[in-house]
């Protein structure tokens, strides 16, 4: 595990890209471990309430979801493609990605925000009469849903302004294939999304 | 000498951090720099101050208990007093203090490196920390008043009570970040930055127990982050999560809670224990006793410390094996504090022992954490857990392995470092005078606080039998003491940094470590040249030699 | 391991257009299989079958996607004490709730 930089350079500012990886892995964890507790809350409260957790589910539209997960899937593909092009030095190409998953994730948004509309459209949200009146388990997994589901979507839109100044630095020559650091872990971030997204698709939409 | 750096340029006329003129002028120059020892001085003025808070919302509770029934204020406003006193005392002090402040100076000092790996991310962390800090003071002043939940925030009190509960949940939630990002920092900065010659077993000991805060701060804070947030959610939207009336069960929250606020009472007193392992070799002057066992005990308690949550949760009616399972994991987790205890007094033995001011600080340190700690042992066994459950004897625990250990530490530490941090000594015999007032103060103020609570003294009541009277009184009396010496110590240290003598010694008190072999104060840079470490910094070769000679 | 400069640490992380795209149909395709799967009536290994899908799922995303199989032993490392922590986390939880 040793792992030793020569980084006392002369110059002062030194650069350090395995360093730098490195505090993204660990902000990741965080992201991981934040996303973990609301996992944990799910599993006891699906643990105490397994029958009411099975048919509150069969009111999510498990179409939209699969359709969504497809559009993360292929953004994240996007996303490597466009460090892959960097890499390469095709700039063009680069910016062309991840122009591409921008347009995805802002896919992804409008399918969430149709998704919830219709929701709201039956009664069904945090402190409506119509969720009040269901059984605990009920108001405890559209809690959840909304909870999880919200917090995804707020990560997503942070990502869409990352990579839209990525996009910037890119072609403005700050991102370049021989110093693309900023550009690998926006897509680490970005990857780390789209796995939340993978537990977070079966665990509402399919569990029925 | 354990450690040799190559002949440093000793010009002398390098500014030091402190004059050094960056490109910002006055004050600027101290809230936009990046300079880790910089950042590390703005830690020290705002959590001191911070401390200064917690220290008189502490005071106007023991004034309000030196009489049965109401004293000075209500059952309300007390609820508020103790909820104040702590949230500023843990979030805003004992966590921060001494990774932030030490960790962020001496850190990369320690390691020989001229920064953190991410200077700017560290100065953002601090901003983080003042927002927090305001919240929880805006929770004071905006109508409706602070919290009065307990700094546990317990459900269902907490959605329901009309207090500003938000304020003090999104300032913990801040802090929380502030925390991880300064974890962050540090795992990076111990991975990358080590001066090239300097292999794990040979870090100080204080760099490994500050790695393994890190790893903890990182691992454990984003989940009382989602905790907290949860709580805000609910309150606000009324989504249905830990409220009973909505189907939640406030049982999950506790557990959510202490899965963080067990680990993090490990991040308050592993810092702590580093500072005792820096400080103790120096002056027993004798090589460190079994460092790798202190330095592996210290990622011992990190793991085991994420193991035990549910001791502060026998009397919730968790499951018999849940009890069972957190009751024996809790005893396993006093093998690495006992581990280390016992290799700090084999460093002492038979050492020649200088009682400086650090030094007595750190032995008191010893016996203070050792009663809060053995205090602490006898909880994990649920049938004395139950009797003295939500008793005083909880508060007079925490307090002697929080205060007795982590405070003392950082007592320690600002006896240790700030000569070398500001280029000024304070006065030994004023030190050494306060010392004695404060360790007096402290036990006459917790030690009653074991024996009511024994008897029965429920916490967190404003109002008690008369038969408790003695106690409290004596208790009120030691906070009197305890403050008193407070004064003394800071007085001195504001009075050292106008008027005390001008250090320019490098090594201040014959210690091995790297921050010892470079300019007093240091200069913007750290190091000149890159310093080159042969061996741990506790090899005390002379000392040894006198000792081996004495037996013959 | 022994680091060498910036620029061939970086180089260990170019794979071929190729693979990426390979792992994406290999994404798609679990995406199916999950999908389908939950469709049939296999009582409690429901929700163990969702996860191992979701799990070889996230796999693929970290060692491809995110590069972590081309990186040094210290990212994996992390990785582990990081799942580890959860683990940990979830297995003790249900002490309390599971008996």
């Amino acid at each position: 595990m040793t792992t030793q930089a020569q980084v006392h350079s002369a110059e002062h500012v030194h650069r350090d890209d395995l360093g730098a990886r490195l505090g993204m892995w660990l902000f990741l964890f965080t992201e991981l471990i934040l996303f973990g507790g609301m996992f944990l809350v799910y599993s006891v409260y699906r643990f105490s309430h397994p029958q009411e957790f099975h048919i509150a589910a069969k009111e999510l539209n498990t179409i939209v979801g699969t359709f969504n997960t497809m559009i993360l899937l292929t953004s994240s593909l996007t996303m490597v493609l466009s460090i892959a092009a960097i890499q390469r030095d095709n700039k063009k190409l680069s910016i062309f990605f991840q122009f591409l998953t921008i347009l995805l994730a802002v896919f992804f948004m409008v399918n969430k925000f149709f998704e919830w509309s219709v929701k709201f459209h039956h009664g069904i949200y945090p402190g409506s009469e119509t969720l009040l009146n269901e059984k605990s388990g009920d108001i405890l997994f559209f809690g959840l849903y909304y909870v999880m589901t919200g917090l995804h979507g707020l990560h997503v839109l942070v990502g869409i302004v990352i990579i839209a100044v990525m996009m910037r630095f890119t072609s403005k020559g700050i991102v370049t294939h021989d110093n693309y650091i900023k550009l690998e872990n926006t897509g680490l971030y970005w990857h780390l999304v789209d796995i939340i997204w993978i537990f977070l698709f079966p665990l509402f939409y399919l569990i029925t | 000498m354990a450690s040799d750096t190559v002949a440093l340029g000793t010009n002398g006329h390098e500014p030091s951090y402190l004059e050094y003129q960056g490109k910002h002028k006055g004050i600027l120059g101290w809230i936009l720099s990046t300079d880790h020892k910089r950042i590390g001085i703005l830690y020290l003025c705002s959590v001191l101050s911070f401390f200064f808070m917690g220290v008189v919302f502490g005071f106007l509770m023991r004034l309000e208990l030196i009489s049965p029934g109401e004293t000075i204020v209500t059952a309300q406003t007390y609820n508020k007093f103790f909820t104040l006193h702590g949230v500023i005392m843990i979030f805003l002090f004992i966590i921060p203090a001494i990774p932030a402040i030490f960790g962020n100076f001496f850190l990369p000092i320690l390691i020989g490196a001229k920064d953190v790996a991410f200077p700017r991310l560290n100065l953002l962390s601090w901003y983080l920390y003042i927002t927090g800090g305001l919240l929880a003071l805006m929770s004071i002043v905006m109508p409706g008043g602070p919290a009065d939940t307990g700094w546990t925030f317990y459900i269902p009190y907490s959605v329901r009570t009309d207090t500003n509960v938000i304020y003090a949940l999104m300032a913990a939630f801040i802090l929380g970040f502030s925390s991880i990002l300064t974890g962050l920092n540090f795992v990076t900065t111990v991975h990358r930055l080590r001066t090239p010659s300097m292999s794990w077993f040979k870090m100080p000991l204080s760099v490994w127990s500050f790695y393994a805060t890190a790893w903890v701060q990182v691992l454990a804070t984003p989940i009382i982050g989602i905790t907290l947030l949860l709580v805000v959610i609910e309150r606000v939207l009324h989504v249905g999560i830990f409220d009973p009336a909505l189907g939640g069960d406030p049982v999950l929250y506790q557990h959510l809670f202490w899965i963080y606020s067990h680990p993090a009472v490990y991040i308050m007193i592993l810092p702590g224990m580093g500072i005792v392992s820096e400080i103790i070799p120096v002056f027993a002057h004798r090589t460190i006793f079994g460092y790798k066992f202190i330095a592996f005990s210290s990622i011992a308690i990190a793991l085991f410390g994420s193991l035990v949550w549910a001791h502060h949760m026998f009397t919730v009616g968790m499951s018999n094996a849940g009890e069972f399972i957190f009751s024996l994991l809790t005893m396993v987790v006093a093998i690495p504090s006992a581990i280390k205890v016992f290799n700090w007094t084999a460093t002492l033995y038979k050492g020649s022992i200088e009682l400086a001011p650090p030094m007595l600080y750190i032995l008191a340190f010893i016996f203070l954490f050792s009663i809060g700690g053995l205090t602490g042992v006898m909880q994990g066994v649920i049938a004395i857990d139950i009797q003295v459950h939500d008793t005083s004897f909880i508060v007079g625990h925490f307090h002697y392995v929080m205060f007795g250990g982590t405070g003392f530490a950082f007592f320690a530490a600002l006896h240790y470092w700030l000569p070398k941090m500001f280029g000024r000594m304070y006065n030994i015999k004023r030190a050494k005078v306060a010392f004695w007032i404060i360790f007096f103060g402290f036990n006459v103020l917790y030690f009653p606080m074991l024996i009511m609570g024994w008897l029965g003294m429920p916490r967190r009541y404003y109002d008690y039998l008369p038969q408790f009277h003695p106690y409290h009184f004596i208790s009120t009396v030691g906070s009197w003491i305890l403050i008193l010496g407070l004064i003394i110590m800071f007085t001195n240290f504001v009075i050292s940094l106008r008027k005390g003598e001008k250090v320019t010694k490098k090594n201040l008190w014959g210690g091995e470590t790297l921050e010892w072999q470079i300019d007093t104060p240091p200069t913007h840079e750290n190091f000149d040249e890159i310093p080159v470490v042969e061996d741990y910094p506790y090899v005390y070769k002379d000392n040894e030699i006198a000792v081996e000679e004495e037996k013959v | 391991m022994n680091e060498k400069n910036v620029q061939s640490e970086q180089s260990e992380h170019s794979h071929g257009f190729g693979i990426y795209i390979l792992v994406w149909l290999g994404l798609l395709a679990l995406t199916g299989l999950t999908v389908a799967a939950a469709g049939l009536d296999i009582g409690r290994f429901t929700v163990a079958t969702a996860l191992i899908i979701a799990s070889a799922k996230a796999y693929l995303v970290l060692t491809i996607f995110m590069h972590l199989r081309s990186e040094s032993k210290t990212f994996k490392i992390f990785v582990i004490v990081a799942l580890f922590f959860l683990a940990i986390s979830f297995i003790l939880l249900f002490a309390d709730y599971s008996f």
